[in-house]
């Protein structure tokens, strides 16, 4: 499946905006991405494994943490996973 | 260096008048160059943040994902977001800079008073990493050929 990297992680994927992976789930698709581009497992994930609370993942158009079986859902060869790190903020708390 | 045409400037100057006494927000679409930031297009985005409008924003994640198959289809990458920051100084805030993730883009601030867009700064984040980002400061270069050649256009229409 495609998998489509935003700008500030290309860097960890030798410039790719669109990485294919195998992968039966979305779970398995993410381990075969990490998998082949080590250094962005740390801007993904915590140092306790958990996705960061910043970086969303979609499945095609569905947030992937709102799926019935979140990780372990089933994905096809057609489908698509978008990793977007979220946009945020406000003059509340200028320094 | 961020670059954009003098009506990418004046288009999310004028988003953030609209909006008043509300933030605005978008996206910047376009090219990172050796030189810098390139922007080719700006996308207005809505603010999620209806609780606290007038001193947060937010932009759904459906809402990128959009923006990001627009941008595929130009062509084109995110290279950075815009904001504004009624009454408030054209200048990152705490909140901003806790909210900043997207490492390599230009988060571009306009502050608006009593609805007129008065000075616009934009701010680079770099680092490696979320733990060593930092803004910094970024030169804006306002492309004004684009702008000139359409005012030579409509001068041949007349």
């Amino acid at each position: 499946m495609k998998i489509n990297i935003p700008t500030p992680l290309r860097a960890y994927t030798g410039g790719e905006q669109t990485v294919s992976v195998p992968g039966a789930t979305v779970g398995e698709a993410l381990v075969q991405l990490t998998g082949a581009y080590p250094e962005l497992r740390q801007q993904l994930y915590t140092a306790e494994g958990k996705l960061r609370s910043f970086v969303n993942i979609y499945l095609n158009d569905d947030d992937i943490r709102y799926l019935p079986h979140i990780e372990s859902t089933p994905v096809e060869e057609s489908d698509e996973l978008s990793i977007i790190p979220s946009i945020a903020g406000g003059c509340r708390g200028n320094l | 260096m961020l670059h954009l045409s003098y009506s990418n400037y004046a288009a999310l100057r004028a988003h953030g008048e609209d909006t008043y006494p509300h933030e605005c927000c978008g996206v910047l679409l376009g090219k990172s160059e050796p030189d810098g930031n390139h922007v080719r297009e700006t996308v207005r985005a809505g603010n999620t943040r209806t609780d606290s409008a007038h001193n947060r924003y937010n932009i759904a994640p459906e809402e990128l994902i959009r923006i990001q198959r627009q941008a595929r289809k130009l062509d084109l990458d995110i290279v950075g977001f815009y904001h504004s920051h009624p009454d408030c100084p054209a200048q990152w805030s705490k909140t901003d800079f806790d909210e900043a993730h997207w490492v390599g883009c230009s988060y571009v601030i306009t502050r608006v008073d009593q609805g007129k867009a008065v000075i616009t700064n934009s701010f680079l984040l770099s680092g490696a990493s979320e733990e060593d980002k930092t803004f910094l400061d970024e030169p804006v270069e306002i492309e004004v050929r684009e702008n000139a050649t359409e005012l030579e256009q409509e001068k041949g229409k007349a």
